[in-house]
């Protein structure tokens, strides 16, 4: 079942078109990786979606109402937490949490108490001492403590420690364990990699790229290294292989995924002592749609 | 090694001087100009003795005496007398604030931002910082002293001598370096700028009280504020210089006190330990409105406090009015008499169409709320979640209108309660209130106007101010400056009926709320309706 899903939206300042004829679509129970260059229009698009901007052109729609008209009933399900939290400074970590969660009404899970330990927050300090990790656990407990079915996540941890990046993720998991949609833009590809299902490139407003880690690996290259008997003749002149580099007695090269059968069959006539083999990262197909081409 | 501590202490100096160098002489320049303009206007209001010592008699009341120090030299109120008495203590605040002002910001500020930890990894001496503060808050201070001081009697009125000028000077720039110096204690004990600001403006606040009740009712007790010090000066009656001494002594002990403290505290680090929050909200926190009121509890009490003073010190001069209109062209043309109501009465309704303007800024300042919470991101908090554009709207409304009923009422109440303490027959309350509540509906038409404006866009909503100080000049210079009707009517204050000298008309009310009620219809639907910036 689709949760969220644009049908071209494209919205516009003044002359300035931020977002062109994007299509977004997040099933239930999937991680939806939102991954682009600054400016590109990841947070245009996601105040689109929270109804904040209004959209020029085209449908934004969550769990089926229109993000919008239907802003608020949206969000009683809805929990969404942005890169840069700016908070109140004479009010505690604690009070805003609660604030936070009162504003949303809906379903509470009393799991308040338990992030505040998880995310090692001390919530009597005011906002005004908490460094921008601090400000971003904040809203980071306040979303995970209200039972909501879509969790729409701008760059939420740009600002946090690896170990807390974890308690992070592992509340993204446990989320997607228990069927709730999550749209995460992110910088950090590593974490996109481990949690998303779905990933979906942007670049100066359009959606460039789109669809499951696994069928966008498959139309690129698998990294191999290879360690044989006897030196490995014309592999160069074999279809599908790039980037061949030696260092000492190892080789490594790329292959383009549709050929990769008949290489192993190739190489594996020389005798192979040692094979690595790594799907591409997600690096290097985002810095192919980075680098502008 | 100590001579390390120092280390770049006058480069740093001179770079607070390069960094000042607009803001400063915009201070400097304002408050000898208020000096200057001041003492000029008195020659003009008053032309002989005889009318100087009509004005010393309306100063010879408690109220009066506590709002601006003793009079010295009532016997013989003389020009200069008039200036120490009637400007001094106001421009020794005004100075006070500039200093507090200053020194925090180059003190806490700057180690709260972060800046003052490059200065420190650079090598600079521990002390530098704060040395270099002391050294620009003493030249500033004393380049007041002096312009004030050669600006006074190079204006060469009779009785502002060069002896007297001095020290007028020299008393301001003293209560500067005084208020300059216990800042930068605060700024070492508190571990916040706001902390620090906070602090300061009690002490002078304290000050200020302190005095006023000394000066009414036990002279030991005025010693214990700065502020009585220099007042106890009598400048331009006695000139004693030593309580200028006194207060300078004093500043450079706190100074001392200052950059031990610094010397000793880790950077960052404060001496009073920061007030913790609460780990859970309270239950009425918990709304939009809860927290909107939250948010600006502390400058809406200031509000209060501020319009309930200003009634009082209106309240506290009806008593010697007639006095004090018989002798003054320029009251007598601002108020054209009308027959059958007394000048008193004519006066308290110039006073309320002033206190209503006035109790118009903190109304539209809770309104404007959402747009400096919309300026600061925060606004995505509340319509992220489950709150819709009109609740967040309503809410900040809701508490405009309020504050609305609450400052006016406020203000009346303050003015009648100074007012039934001076004048021989008291007043009626009713009469007094009245004439103050007329005014809601002008403020409502006021605050529809900026929901119109904040439903516009974020950009424009400011623009009611601009509206709020034509109003202003209209209808508070109107009647000096002959201004044509219709500019008068062109503000929605210049429609109140003026109690109790006019009759009541409950057509401009009703017709001022209906169109308060459209604008403020309109500014919700186009709220709806715009991008939001965050």
């Amino acid at each position: 079942m689709t949760v969220l899903q644009t049908k071209s939206l494209t919205k516009r300042f003044g002359k300035f078109t931020a977002l062109n004829q994007v299509n977004i679509d997040v099933n239930e129970g999937e991680v939806y990786g939102f991954i682009g260059p600054n400016g590109a229009g990841k947070s245009t698009a996601i105040r689109v979606l929270l109804g904040i901007l209004k959209a020029t052109s085209g449908e934004a729609r969550i769990f089926g109402m229109d993000a919008w008209k239907d802003a608020v009933a949206i969000h009683k399900r809805t929990a969404y937490v942005p890169g840069d939290v700016h908070l109140w400074p004479n009010l505690s970590g604690g009070e805003v949490i609660d604030l936070f969660i009162q504003l949303r009404g809906g379903v509470k899970n009393n799991r308040k108490e338990e992030l505040i330990q998880r995310f090692d927050l001390d919530p009597s300090k005011k906002c005004r001492t908490y460094s921008k990790g601090n400000r971003q656990k904040v809203a980071l407990i306040a979303a995970f403590s209200s039972e909501a079915d879509l969790y729409i996540l701008d760059e939420p941890t740009s600002g946090l420690d690896p170990l807390m990046e974890q308690v992070f993720q592992s509340c993204v998991m446990e989320a997607k364990a228990a069927g709730k949609s999550v749209l995460l833009s992110s910088h950090i590809l590593s974490e996109v990699e481990k949690l998303c299902d779905h990933v979906g490139i942007i670049r100066q407003g359009e959606i460039i790229e789109s669809g499951s880690l696994r069928k966008m690996r498959h139309l690129t290259r698998t990294n191999l290294l290879v360690e044989t008997k006897q030196p490995i003749l014309d592999l160069g002149k074999q279809i599908g292989v790039h980037e061949i580099e030696k260092e000492g007695v190892e080789v490594t090269f790329q292959v383009d995924t549709e050929n990769l059968d008949q290489i192993i069959r190739y190489v594996s006539t020389f005798g192979i002592i040692k094979l690595e083999s790594a799907p591409p990262t997600l690096e290097d197909l985002f810095m192919r749609h980075y680098e502008g081409k | 090694m100590s001579h390390l501590l120092w280390k770049q202490t006058g480069r740093l100096s001179r770079f607070l001087f390069r960094q000042n160098r607009i803001r400063m002489p915009i201070w400097i320049l304002s408050i000898v100009m208020l000096t200057l303009t001041i003492a000029v206007s008195f020659t003009d209001l008053y032309d002989n003795k005889a009318e100087r010592q009509a004005i010393a008699e309306t100063m010879h009341n408690p109220a009066m005496t506590a709002m601006v120090g003793k009079g010295y030299g009532l016997d013989d109120y003389t020009f200069g007398a008039m200036m120490a008495h009637q400007m001094l203590l106001f421009t020794a605040i005004i100075v006070a604030v500039m200093s507090i002002l200053l020194v925090t910001r180059h003190t806490r500020a700057e180690e709260e931002d972060g800046r003052m930890e490059l200065i420190r990894s650079l090598p600079t001496g521990r002390l530098a910082n704060l040395g270099a503060v002391q050294n620009f808050a003493l030249v500033i201070n004393l380049l007041l002293a002096l312009i004030v001081g050669i600006g006074l009697f190079s204006l060469r009125i009779e009785s502002i001598d060069v002896q007297g000028s001095l020290l007028y000077g020299a008393s301001l720039g003293a209560i500067g370096y005084f208020f300059a110096a216990i800042t930068a204690v605060f700024a070492q004990l508190s571990e916040s700028s706001r902390g620090a600001n906070g602090f300061a403006f009690l002490l002078l606040g304290m000050a200020y009280i302190v005095r006023a009740i000394g000066d009414v009712s036990n002279e030991t007790l005025s010693w214990f504020s700065p502020l009585g010090w220099i007042l106890g000066g009598e400048v331009f009656v006695s000139n004693y210089w030593w309580p200028v001494l006194i207060t300078i002594m004093a500043s450079f002990f706190l100074w001392l006190l200052a950059l031990y403290l610094h010397h000793i505290r880790d950077m960052g680090a404060g001496f009073l330990p920061a007030i913790g929050g609460r780990r859970q909200a309270s239950k009425w926190l918990t709304t939009p409105i809860g927290l909107f009121v939250r948010i600006q509890r502390t400058t809406m009490i200031a509000w209060a406090i501020a319009l309930f003073a200003i009634g009082v010190s209106y309240g506290s001069v009806l008593g010697d009015l007639d006095s004090f209109f018989a002798d003054v062209d320029m009251m007598q043309q601002m108020l054209n008499p009308v027959e059958g109501y007394t000048l008193m009465e004519q006066f308290i309704t110039m006073l309320m169409s002033i206190m209503a303007m006035i109790s118009t800024i903190p109304v539209l300042l809770a309104m404007l709320k959402i747009i400096s919470e919309e300026k600061k991101n925060r606004t995505e908090h509340f319509l992220s979640r489950a709150v819709s554009r009109p609740r967040l709207i309503g809410s900040s409304l809701a508490i405009a209108f309020i504050v609305a009923f609450f400052m006016i009422s406020l203000a009346a109440v303050g003015l009648w309660s100074a007012g039934t303490a001076v004048v021989e027959d008291g007043l009626d309350f009713m009469v007094v209130y009245k004439a103050a509540i007329v005014y809601l509906p002008a403020v409502w038409v006021m605050l529809g106007i900026t929901v119109t404006l904040i439903g516009i866009s974020v950009k424009f909503s400011s623009f009611v101010w601009g509206y709020l100080l034509y109003s202003f000049i209209v209808v508070y210079l109107g009647n000096l400056l002959q201004f044509p009707e219709w500019m008068m009517k062109l503000s929605p204050f210049g429609h109140i009926p003026q109690l109790p000298i006019e009759d009541m008309d409950w057509g401009v009310t009703v017709s001022l709320t209906l169109l308060a009620v459209v604008f403020m219809f309109i500014g919700f639907i186009g709220y709806r309706k715009r991008d939001l910036e965050g």
